[in-house]
């Protein structure tokens, strides 16, 4: 009976050590990382930092403005084409489709999920950008397909699972008592979604969009291999750019023989922390309604 | 009126249908579009010879040293993640199952973890790389990789033994079970089905995973036979060779992309067989 106890009280404190280790996780990662961008903080203030679009690290110029634009362009363009796609479907699956298709979906969503982002980086080469080149061409516009409206289409595919699988969640958790109510009074279905399922899941489609964006913002081989990687602040979609997550991804090698180079690259690195745990929380707080509370 | 209605539904009807069967094109589109390119690509030196010599220039050889790499790195990370993460979701379901604040501030800092890109987490690694006076190794891809699956590996665990029918855990008390038995011998085995899927996500997570190996794994062209030497990892391998300026090399990332896909698809089909075969023994 002792040796039971003792077991219990062993395992216990051997549980919670786990879980105090887990939790230390993010903590350690932030400090790690304020830690290491401290000589750049320290040398330069932070609005240069930010906004400063000279980008020499020889020179000692440090601007990052060109690699958060081009972060947030590539976002933007991928949450446009994304968002909707992933709503329309969302209500399809949900409101309109048979069920074996929601069962066909699932699998669906799981292995685009899985797919490594290298291979939709390669995918993105073979057909994003001869896309992208021959839609340019409609307008005359000269481009080499390696630019932000590649990296946009090819992040839109990727953070399609993520969406689309919190957005069915979220229309699935409506009591279809109100649908019932809403259809009853004489709506047709199309009215019920927009002016009932719309509305009682608006915070839960802000938190799966929220989730989409921060998705996006980190992603990094995938955008890295088609978006060009050419430091300028983009004018249009047509432009190569180079976003923050390629920026780490691309010069870590060679950053030890510079001063300041791989203060600068932590640097870069936290900011897409904090953001993107920014992103999360306020996302997560919009879902909390529903999951976290029962 | 009624008439304007009824158009306006039709529209969003057909469009969120056409939404909806993209989605499915896309997959196939893309799944087809690898297998087409890599297939020509693809022999049995492929997947069987580590790189001889010139193979960056078209030599003979094969990727076989990054197959095994990122098996390696991905089973040892798992590995870690299981061990860590095991004892975590146990413990959120059966010690702190009355302590519902606790439990959902956990389970929101997980998620937000989740979230964390894998690049942060190279740059992390690295970081702590240098920190422990480590080299680019297997060991350190290991330590990165475990921390970008470690969230992943608890959440699905948790979401499995969350679904453990309460009955169980009280009956489990009246018989004068510990928290501990009542843990391994009840909940674990109830959620075996889906632990074995968590457990085959996370491997799935550590396999395709580029950005975080980027600094930490290294890269080389021999079979790593110690945890200090540094090893190649497959989705790596097709970053590299993608970027040689030669046909040859560049075909050979296609056919390594087809590699890398079809484990991903294995994975995902044995995670689904596995879990519907296991589930006939667990109680309802």
């Amino acid at each position: 009976m002792k040796r039971r106890k003792l077991i219990d009280q062993i395992t216990s404190g051997w549980m919670l050590l786990c879980l105090f280790v887990v939790l230390l996780i993010p903590l350690v990662i932030g400090l790690g990382l304020v830690l290491k961008s401290l000589p750049i903080l320290q040398l330069y203030p932070l609005s240069e930092l930010l906004n400063g679009s000279d980008w020499k690290p020889m020179a000692g110029h440090f601007g990052f403005k060109p690699f958060i634009v081009s972060s947030l362009y590539v976002t933007l363009i991928s949450f446009l084409i994304a968002a909707p796609v992933c709503l329309l479907s969302a209500i399809y699956l949900t409101q309109y489709a048979r069920r074996w298709l929601l069962n066909l979906m699932q699998p669906v969503i799981d292995i685009m999920a899985g797919i490594p982002s290298v291979v939709y980086g390669v995918w993105g080469i073979l057909v994003v950008v001869p896309l992208v080149v021959r839609l340019a061409s409609v307008w005359d516009l000269k481009t080499s397909g390696y630019c932000i409206l590649s990296g946009g289409i090819v992040l839109a595919v990727m953070s399609i699972p993520f969406i689309l699988n919190i957005l069915i969640e979220v229309f699935q958790t409506i009591p279809t008592e109100l649908k019932e109510a809403s259809l009853s009074v004489g709506a047709t279905y199309w009215e019920t979604i927009k002016f009932v399922l719309l509305r009682e899941g608006f915070s839960g489609i802000m938190a799966a969009f929220g989730l989409g964006i921060s998705k996006a913002l980190g992603e990094t081989i995938a955008v890295l291999m088609v978006v060009g990687n050419v430091v300028q602040i983009p004018g249009s979609p047509f432009q190569a750019a180079y976003p923050l997550p390629a920026l780490i991804a691309n010069n870590y090698g060679e950053m030890m023989s510079i001063p300041m180079y791989d203060s600068a690259l932590m640097f870069a690195a936290l900011i897409l922390f904090v953001i993107i745990i920014l992103f999360n929380i306020l996302a997560r707080l919009a879902i909390n309604h529903g999951e976290y509370r029962c | 009126m009624l008439r304007r209605k009824q158009i306006e539904e039709g529209v969003f009807k057909t469009l969120a249908a056409l939404a909806t069967y993209l989605i499915i094109a896309v997959l196939l589109f893309l799944i087809v579009v690898i297998f087409k390119q890599g297939y020509r690509a693809l022999d049995w030196d492929m997947i069987t010879k580590v790189p001889q010599g010139g193979y960056y220039f078209g030599g003979e050889g094969g990727i076989l040293n990054a197959i095994i790499g990122s098996f390696y790195l991905a089973l040892g990370a798992t590995g870690l993640a299981f061990i860590i993460g095991l004892p975590v979701a146990l413990f959120m379901n059966v010690f702190l199952i009355r302590h519902r604040f606790w439990l959902n501030r956990i389970r929101f800092f997980l998620d937000v973890l989740w979230g964390v890109p894998s690049i942060v987490y190279g740059a992390f690694g690295f970081t702590l790389m240098l920190f422990l006076g480590l080299r680019a190794s297997l060991l350190a891809g290991i330590l990165t990789v475990t921390l970008l699956i470690v969230p992943i590996m608890i959440r699905s665990i948790d979401e499995v033994l969350r679904t453990v029918p309460k009955g169980l855990l009280e009956s489990a008390y009246a018989l004068g079970s510990t928290r501990t038995e009542i843990a391994f011998k009840v909940f674990f085995r109830q959620a075996l089905p889906g632990i074995v899927t968590a457990i085959l996500l996370s491997f799935g997570r550590g396999i395709g995973d580029a950005a975080s190996v980027l600094f930490t794994a290294g890269y080389t062209d021999y079979i790593p036979t110690s945890l200090s030497q540094p090893a190649a990892t497959l989705p790596l391998a097709i970053f590299f060779q993608l970027s040689s300026p030669i046909p040859a090399v560049q075909e050979r990332a296609y056919a390594s992309a087809v590699v890398l896909t079809l484990f991903i698809l294995i994975i995902s089909l044995l995670a689904r067989l596995l879990s519907s075969k296991y589930k006939e023994h667990t109680i309802k």
